[in-house]
């Protein structure tokens, strides 16, 4: 018998990825959720703490950053339980295309519509926390790359809990370890531009951590997820 | 206790074959074991000389299962392109998705004008019959089926059968789960005589 040709690998993931922003946009609650926490937290802090600048730019960049962690991992569960608890999973699966692909879209995806616009939304986030406008470029880098690194090392999570139901309790209690050490790197680098040290070794961490999780996390990811299906 | 055991079989294309059982036999186990979403804890199953998980089973597989992989938010034509962008026809002959004609498609399957509205305005038997538009258009040589037929409607069963019929007679594997009695001409595996590692 001879081998069957599937679609090419890039309509598969051009589709996949459509598919993720179409399903993102029908929902838009489930989507908005985590930019409303981090929005209520921005406003709420320098009401309820102080808003004088001097005090919030001491700990703004860090808290910025605290954030977008929090936020990020509020919408975790969210990445692969729809398809899970529908069927497009298996249909994934057994479509025959590598799952190292189509899970490295499907998070991409995440990133996109997360760790992307948090990134994108740091001038005004800084603006709000008093950051120096020296801190602000280290800002953006550092959540730019760690929200990569964040949504990869995340779906690792999403995946190993998605047969669990409800496995939010779980992710968080994985995947906190691995979020450490971006929290560390990322508030290090604003705190460092603030004050007029080189931040750059900093995001170079981030961007190595980017790099490794996007590399390499798919692999655990779509292992994770055949595994699941047998539960 | 093993849900069934000893169990032996071989079935060649141009087949169509029905497992039966009672509800808790363990069909739906069966056919996830064919299509490698499970493992047998001993045995094996192969498709041509190969394992389930491999490319050439896969590339060679359509599978429906109980979640059909319609996604409700999104529409008819919108799942079907995900489908075949990813699927293709399965025949050998590589295809897009653009080359899919869905006004023929949904025109078979009973959707015309409902192409685009979101999957969760349709009804249980619609949204079944996303899923089975599937059918329509795939030639891929191993079809798995899991109770097709549910909550389908008396005309749109018939043009399943026939379409199942249609598939086998051009050579394809149908392996297929249902409580509804098949014409003749169809082979049957009874999981009941396999049941508990006993066999009666």
């Amino acid at each position: 018998m001879s081998l069957i040709q599937l679609p090419s690998l890039r309509s598969a993931l051009r589709a996949t990825f459509v598919r993720e922003l179409r399903i993102a946009g029908r929902n838009l609650a489930e989507l908005a959720n985590p930019w409303i926490f981090f929005i209520a937290v921005t406003l709420f802090v320098p009401l309820g703490l102080s808003a004088e600048s001097k005090v919030l730019s001491v700990f703004g960049g860090g808290l910025v950053w605290i954030l977008a962690l929090l936020s990020v991992l509020l919408s975790l569960e969210r990445i692969f339980q729809r398809d899970y608890d529908n069927g497009s999973l298996e249909q994934s699966i057994l479509s025959g295309q590598p799952m190292y692909w189509l899970v490295s879209v499907k998070v991409f995806a995440h990133w996109c519509l997360t760790g992307l616009p948090l990134a994108l939304l740091s001038p005004l986030l800084a603006t709000m926390f008093a950051v120096p406008l020296k801190g602000w470029l280290a800002l953006f880098l550092s959540l730019l790359f760690g929200g990569l690194a964040m949504s990869y090392v995340g779906a690792l999570g999403a995946a190993m809990t998605v047969a669990l139901r409800r496995g939010g309790l779980l992710i968080s209690l994985i995947i906190i370890p691995f979020y450490l050490p971006l929290l560390i790197f990322g508030s290090e680098a604003v705190r460092s531009a603030q004050i007029g040290n080189p931040y750059v070794p900093h995001v170079m961490v981030l961007i190595a951590m980017a790099i490794f999780s996007v590399l390499f996390a798919p692999l655990a990811i779509g292992g994770a997820l055949t595994v699941s299906m047998r539960e | 206790m093993p849900l069934f055991s000893a169990l032996s079989a071989r079935w060649n294309s141009g087949d169509i074959v029905q497992i039966l059982g009672a509800n808790g036999s363990g069909k739906t186990t069966f056919l996830r074991l064919l299509a490698g979403l499970l493992r047998p804890h001993s045995g094996t199953v192969l498709f041509d000389g190969f394992a389930p998980e491999s490319y050439e089973c896969r590339s060679a597989m359509l599978y429906l299962g109980h979640q059909t992989g319609v996604e409700l938010s999104l529409s008819p034509r919108e799942n079907l392109e995900w489908y075949f962008a990813l699927n293709g026809d399965k025949s050998g002959e590589s295809m897009s998705a653009a080359s899919v004609d869905f006004g023929a498609l949904f025109d078979r399957v009973g959707l015309r004008g409902y192409e685009d509205v979101p999957c969760y305005q349709l009804s249980a038997g619609q949204q079944r019959r996303v899923a089975l538009a599937r059918l329509f258009r795939s030639n891929a040589p191993l079809w798995i089926l899991d109770e097709p037929f549910t909550s389908i409607d008396k005309r749109g069963v018939g043009a399943l059968v026939e379409r199942i019929e249609e598939h086998a007679k051009s050579g394809g594997l149908v392996l297929l789960t249902s409580h509804q009695a098949w014409r003749d001409g169809c082979k049957s595996l009874d999981l009941e005589a396999y049941r508990g590692g006993v066999r009666r």
